[in-house]
């Protein structure tokens, strides 16, 4: 019988024939902790008593969760992990270098057919360039820092079609909104879910990353995607690693198939407290929001501070309205600044912070009082997510978020047709 | 040791979050000190209620969203003896087992807030003392009894110097 991606990649990493149920022990290609992870990493690495990581060259540590720190006790687990980079000899994205999401595909740690751990829920975000990457706790990805390997139970596969042109200001966040809202929270939990159809072939590499990022809101433990020409482009472009692209097989067995015609899909709001909790964005017009946020490892890449900016371009925010924007990397922050989007951001009353998760974890970088509103490009919107559990988070696509910025309340973006890309 | 049960106010979907809030997790590194801290955002007078060798009983879905061992690691410094719940979302479950924490899958409907406990992980079943009811909980993998008896997956990796599933 055939085999999905997810049999085909683990299969390859454990050097024998696995299905799904099996449980195998796999090679690991690249593992990586960010600093909300790092600290319980460093403390289980330490107890393992071995002397070395297993390959130098194939673990990093990312500060961005909090970065810069906010405050003492972050900053003492930031100086512990840089105090452990120098003594093991491994990599490091120290602050202001991005999202650790963004700087793995980009910085070329990782390519076609990779086996992945990451300490962070949402690594499942490479499955859109053929990638098999999952979040795992922190005593896991120590395990495999010292061993190179660690124990996989192969999922089985839900295969989700996404047809048709999506229409002007509708968006991959749109898009997996939809899907969310109909396969809830739970509903492909331990799945791999591999997503096709001319929707997505469609779809830029930046957007198709916005789409795997958000399978972990589903359940999902990787959401893959085939590898196309589009995708070895660009992990060619960016990467040394010789790409190894895996196809599922016509007969492979699916345990679930889904699909979606999004030519009609209107832009997507998921309503506090739940991912899950989606309606359209014209239906909550009523809603005034006191705070905006673009960026995040779902949407904080060049073309969505793009499509922001051609909404904002000549315009200011609304009065009272804090917009803030975080680039997803150094790189894009340079690339934006080049095309001029950095000034649009500013003239339109936007504050741009250090590349980084900026405050979409709570931490820092805007942290909301008691009965305020936000809209984010964020993935998460649980009760307290940005640091105050009486604030209310609304989740969107950069147009329906700078369009909301622009009004003093969520609002539809195909209002702005004309700036619509 | 007696166990007792304790129940969540939110049964289904309670996240990592919910677990322990952001505002902690990435500052304190003492998991005494967080698990002060637990469900603090949805019921803040949670963590005070929680005696050691409690059982923590939740619907669908427990430990979803980030994958922070924060939150296994709190509830087994506040002293739960085992989680109760319907399902788990997968990074949580993995992280429980991996630092020792017990989680059983059954029909979590029944149990009562400060309802006795008896849970019997050999024969895969949780009883509740005052209503006289028994319950089948889901067959734990094998290996995660195997971490389990060891310890935790940093015991299990030192007894062996590697995994040794079988």
């Amino acid at each position: 019988m055939g085999k999905t991606i997810a049999e085909k990649i683990l299969s390859n990493h454990a050097g024998r024939d696995l299905k799904a149920g099996d449980i195998a022990i796999c090679d690991v290609d690249f593992c990586f902790g960010q600093d909300g992870t790092s600290s319980i990493i460093i403390d289980s690495f330490r107890k393992l008593g071995v002397k070395r990581a297993f390959d130098k060259s194939k673990f990093y540590m990312i500060i961005d969760h909090s970065s810069p720190s906010p405050n003492m006790g972050v900053s003492a687990i930031h100086k512990k992990m840089r105090d452990f980079a120098k003594e093991f000899e491994v990599g490091m994205y120290d602050i202001g270098c991005g999202v650790c999401h963004q700087l793995i595909p980009q910085k070329g740690h990782v390519t076609c057919g990779d086996l992945v751990l990451g300490a962070d829920s949402h690594t499942c975000t490479y499955g859109a360039i053929n990638v098999f990457s999952t979040g795992v706790g922190s005593t896991d990805l120590a395990i495999t820092l010292a061993s190179g390997k660690n124990w996989f139970k192969v999922p089985e596969t839900m295969r989700v079609a996404v047809t048709g042109k999506l229409p002007k200001g509708v968006y991959s966040k749109d898009v997996i909104l939809h899907i969310a809202k109909d396969i809830g929270s739970n509903g492909a939990t331990y799945r791999s879910v591999e997503f096709y159809g001319d929707t997505i072939s469609d779809m830029s590499v930046d957007a198709r990353l916005t789409i795997s990022n958000m399978a972990v809101e589903i359940g999902a433990k990787v959401g893959l995607m085939e590898a196309d020409e589009k995708t070895l482009k660009w992990v060619i472009e960016h990467s040394r690693k010789e790409p190894r692209p895996v196809k599922a097989d016509p007969d492979a067995r699916y345990v679930a198939v889904k699909r979606y015609d999004v030519s009609k899909l209107v832009p997507q709001v998921a309503k506090p407290h739940a991912v899950d909790n989606v309606a359209d964005a014209e239906s909550l017009t009523g809603v005034k929001i006191d705070q905006a946020f673009v960026g995040t490892c779902t949407n904080g890449r060049l073309e969505d501070l793009e499509i922001a900016a051609k909404i904002l371009k000549g315009r200011t925010i609304s009065p009272g309205v804090k917009f803030i924007v975080a680039p997803a990397s150094t790189e894009i922050f340079l690339a934006a600044s080049r095309k001029g989007m950095i000034d649009i951001f500013v003239k339109s009353g936007c504050m741009v912070v250090a590349p980084g998760c900026g405050p979409c974890v709570g931490t820092h970088n805007g942290v909301l009082a008691d009965g305020e509103v936000a809209i984010s490009t964020a993935n998460r919107n649980f009760k307290g997510r940005m640091g105050n559990p009486n604030s209310f988070i609304y989740l969107a696509s950069p147009a329906t978020v700078a369009a909301s910025a622009l009004e003093g309340r969520i609002t539809d973006p195909r209002q702005f047709k004309t700036r619509l890309s | 040791m007696k166990h007792f049960a304790r129940r969540l106010k939110v049964q289904d979907n309670v996240n990592t979050d919910y677990v322990i809030s952001g505002r902690y997790k990435f500052k304190i590194q003492d998991p005494k000190e967080l698990a002060k801290h637990i469900f603090e955002d949805i019921d803040p007078d949670f963590a005070v209620r929680v005696t050691k060798g409690d059982i923590l009983v939740a619907g669908e879905n427990f430990g979803c969203g980030s994958s922070r061992e924060q939150a296994p690691q709190a509830l087994k410094s506040a002293g739960f003896y085992a989680v109760a719940a319907k399902s788990y979302a997968r990074i949580f479950y993995r992280n429980a087992f991996n630092i020792g924490l017990t989680l059983v899958e059954c029909d979590t409907d029944f149990i009562d807030d400060g309802d006795e406990l008896e849970l019997d992980t050999d024969k895969d079943k949780l009883r509740d003392v005052g209503k006289g009811l028994v319950l089948d909980t889901k067959p734990v993998p094998k290996l995660m009894k195997k971490l389990l008896e060891d310890g935790g997956i940093v015991e299990h990796f030192k007894k062996y110097g590697g995994f040794r599933l079988e």
